[in-house]
């Protein structure tokens, strides 16, 4: 009787133990990304070292981050939130916080403070945009041009308004398919000051300006809506400059040789980052948690940049930025951030295009049909 | 194959004209690419004239003037775009060495039957060549992706060295790359584990559904008929969104199972089709026959009916299997990132990193439904000989 007794309460103890351990922290995360060699940067600077720390958690990746709002409006709808951790860009992020769909985070609490003690909150400064946004990533919109493609006798382009000089540098641009940057292009080269480019853009004066100045190049105008397309179309010669992503122009220049050159004037900076979906079972949270904790910790947001010209969010790991895995050059000259690229840039203001959005798309989508 | 009508030599009026038409066309090829269209064009058609009328009238020796076309038109072809220019040349400068003397001597007429008028014999060429523009048309984008999937750069570019024929230009690294990566492996996996259950559920409930609506007792046949059809009806994406909230709540969304029925009932349909056709033309008495000699109803199905409505089955299992391997929609919707499908990871990649192995993963799907289709064509041959009811 009384070993039977002692057997049963020792064998409670162990399943005890072992559910306990199971519920604190599942082993499968679900990770959506972009794919592509970004996906990659971070699948070599943050998951792979994870995963040898805890070899038996297993990290699923979706490439759905560019329908990560619909989705996780219909994953919300259907009650059945199948991710875990989700990069978004910040304006994503912002939309995703409202809405209730992703989770507030607490930057003192749930991220690493700085190597040398200063807080999360102060490391990452003004880039927390937003409650729910851990920002990753400060990546920039910016032009690339054929160097063999620049006609004899002239300077390669170097400020924004090349891109509307149609009589210097002939040939095809391509423009992302939506408002956001082309209208804020368009009005800088329209003789609008930097810093009153959104109170223009607020008037509808203002967005006709814009898109009038966008009209002198439309039949010159490839528009893209994938971030490969400029890459692609680059090198295939079928336009002369195109706007795309700095990290996408890095790849083409460097890492495949490509005759491109970069043209980083008034180039618009943005933030790449995670959120958590609002709603995920205690032990998937606290899986998500401990991730996020080591994923942008001082060094592993460093460690990116060696895979991708990204810079990296926090201020302390700025000086960390080392050189290119692959290829040995040194990464910092290639950051959006650095001096020599920094020169002339522009600020994308998160509120104006939550508030304008609809209505500017919609008259740009009218005004790209005409 | 016999001559049916004797032919003679055609009228200069006739030949050189039509010979100058075909040298404007393919000078309007070469012109294009070398910057006008139109001059092209008419420098084509002048020089085949000439050509066709001077070796018509003052050589009298085929052969040598064929070969001498090939030589020609090779040189000129190098002289404007090397290599390939040359391999395009040669190809041209044998097919006007042809046409000229067969349009010349008349042998085009020679496998017609004699009374046609010439209108119908234009007609009878015209018609060939408008089938063949339209295969070429059907068919062009496919074969472009193949040369393009051996391309050294990671772009979807034609670079000059491939146009070349410079080994430089080409690689398998695309190929290496899809047999190498685990994104890609997982996704062939995946597809390859759940395209065979989802057609054999799909066939086996398909050739039920199909045997059970064609016996005449069945009540509300056709109401019944038009539902299970309905997938194939009904837009896709819709079927998709209905199936992604429905397998939410019963918590089939993401898992593997969920995904192998969702492409189970898209597959149905075709097999019900391809099932009830077959079955139009089974004698039920065999059934009865069986019936009579005491065999049960499973045995007479697997016995006497399923070896002859076989044909019809493997068909719809066909079309099963392929919509099941080249569906990304559904499994957009249904399937977690856990269940990628090849479609799907064609899909994302496509998008985010224009890449050629996307390519070299077409060559490959294409090269094996090729095999797969021949070796099913060349059973249903081989069974119908067995049986003696082929034609041929």
């Amino acid at each position: 009787m009384k070993f039977t007794k002692t057997l049963m309460a020792t064998t409670a103890l162990t399943v005890a133990a072992g559910t306990v351990g199971a519920q604190e922290m599942a082993d499968e995360m679900t990770i959506v990304s972009w794919g592509g060699a970004y996906q990659q940067s971070q699948i070599n600077a943050y998951a792979d070292p994870y995963q040898e720390m805890h070899p038996d958690v297993e990290i699923v990746w979706d490439e759905s981050s560019a329908e990560a709002v619909a989705k996780l409006r219909a994953q919300n709808e259907a009650g059945n939130i199948t991710w875990d951790l989700v990069d978004v860009v910040a304006a994503d992020a912002i939309r995703l916080c409202d809405e209730g769909l992703a989770m507030e985070i607490d930057p003192d609490e749930d991220l690493a403070a700085a190597p040398d003690g200063t807080s999360a909150e102060d490391d990452f400064g003004d880039l927390l945009v937003s409650d729910c946004f851990i920002p990753q990533i400060v990546y920039s919109t910016t032009f690339g041009y054929r160097t063999d493609m620049v006609p004899e006798g002239v300077d390669a382009p170097d400020e924004i308004c090349d891109v509307w000089d149609l009589e210097t540098y002939p040939g095809k641009r391509a423009l992302e398919k939506r408002p956001i940057n082309n209208m804020e292009w368009a009005l800088l080269c329209d003789g609008v000051a930097k810093d009153e480019v959104y109170d223009v853009l607020a008037t509808p004066e203002g967005q006709e300006r814009a898109l009038a100045k966008l009209g002198e190049i439309k039949d010159d105008v490839i528009w893209w809506s994938a971030g490969a397309d400029t890459p692609q179309l680059l090198a295939d010669g079928e336009i002369f400059m195109g706007s795309t992503y700095n990290g996408r122009l890095f790849s083409v220049i460097e890492e495949q040789g490509q005759p491109v050159g970069m043209m980083w004037d008034a180039q618009i900076f943005d933030l790449g980052g995670w959120i958590i979906p609002e709603g995920l079972p205690e032990d998937r949270l606290a899986r998500v948690k401990d991730f996020v904790m080591f994923a942008t910790d001082t060094q592993r947001l460093a460690d990116q940049a060696k895979w991708i010209s990204y810079g990296p969010a926090r201020k302390s790991s700025a000086p960390l930025v080392g050189q290119h895995a692959d290829l040995g050059i040194e990464m910092a000259p290639h950051m959006p951030t650095a001096p020599d690229n920094a020169k002339n840039t522009f600020l994308y203001n998160y509120e104006f295009w939550a508030d304008y959005r609809d209505d500017i798309d919609a008259k740009f989508q009218a005004w790209l049909a005409q | 194959m016999v001559a049916l009508t004797p032919i003679s030599r055609k009228p200069v009026r006739f030949y050189v004209p039509t010979v100058a038409l075909a040298g404007a066309f393919a000078g309007l090829l070469v012109g294009t690419a070398n910057g006008s269209g139109l001059l092209g064009a008419v420098i084509g058609a002048v020089l085949l004239a000439v050509l066709a009328y001077v070796v018509t009238h003052f050589i009298d020796n085929e052969k040598p003037v064929r070969w001498a076309f090939v030589i020609l038109f090779g040189i000129a072809g190098a002289a404007l775009a090397g290599v390939s220019g040359a391999i395009i040349g040669l190809a041209f400068g044998w097919f006007f060495g042809w046409f000229t003397y067969w349009l010349y001597e008349g042998r085009y007429r020679a496998r017609l039957a004699p009374y046609l008028t010439p209108g119908q014999v234009l007609w009878h060429f015209a018609f060939r060549v408008l089938v063949g523009a339209i295969l070429i048309f059907l068919i062009t984008p496919i074969l472009v992706v193949m040369p393009l999937s051996f391309n050294a750069e990671n772009f979807f570019t034609f670079t000059p060295e491939m146009l070349r024929f410079d080994p430089e230009g080409y690689s398998l690294k695309h190929y290496r790359d899809f047999f190498s990566s685990d994104d890609w492996q997982q996704a062939l996996r995946n597809s390859l584990l759940i395209a065979p259950v989802a057609t054999l559920l799909a066939v086996s409930f398909g050739t039920l559904a199909a045997i059970g609506l064609s016996s005449e007792h069945v009540p509300f046949r056709r109401a019944i008929m038009a539902i299970l059809i309905s997938p194939m009806i009904v837009p896709l994406i819709i079927s998709a969104a209905g199936m992604y909230f429905f397998y939410s709540r019963i918590g089939l969304q993401g898992t593997y199972l969920g995904v192998v029925l969702a492409h189970a009932a898209l597959g149905i349909p075709f097999v019900i089709i391809t099932v009830t056709a077959t079955l139009v033309g089974f004698d039920r008495s065999l059934t009865r026959a069986a019936a009579s000699m005491g065999a049960n109803p499973v045995t007479t199905f697997f016995r006497v009916q399923m070896p002859l409505i076989l044909p019809g089955v493997i068909s719809g299992g066909l079309f099963a299997f392929i919509t099941s391997f080249d569906e990304v929609v559904v499994v957009l919707f249904v399937g977690s990132a856990g269940q990628k499908t090849l479609p799907w990871q064609m899909f994302t990649g496509l998008r985010e990193q224009i890449s050629p192995t996307i390519l070299a993963v077409a060559t490959i799907l294409v090269a094996v439904s090729i095999c797969l289709l021949t070796v099913v064509e060349l059973l249903r041959r081989r069974s119908e000989r067995l049986r003696g009811m082929s034609p041929g």
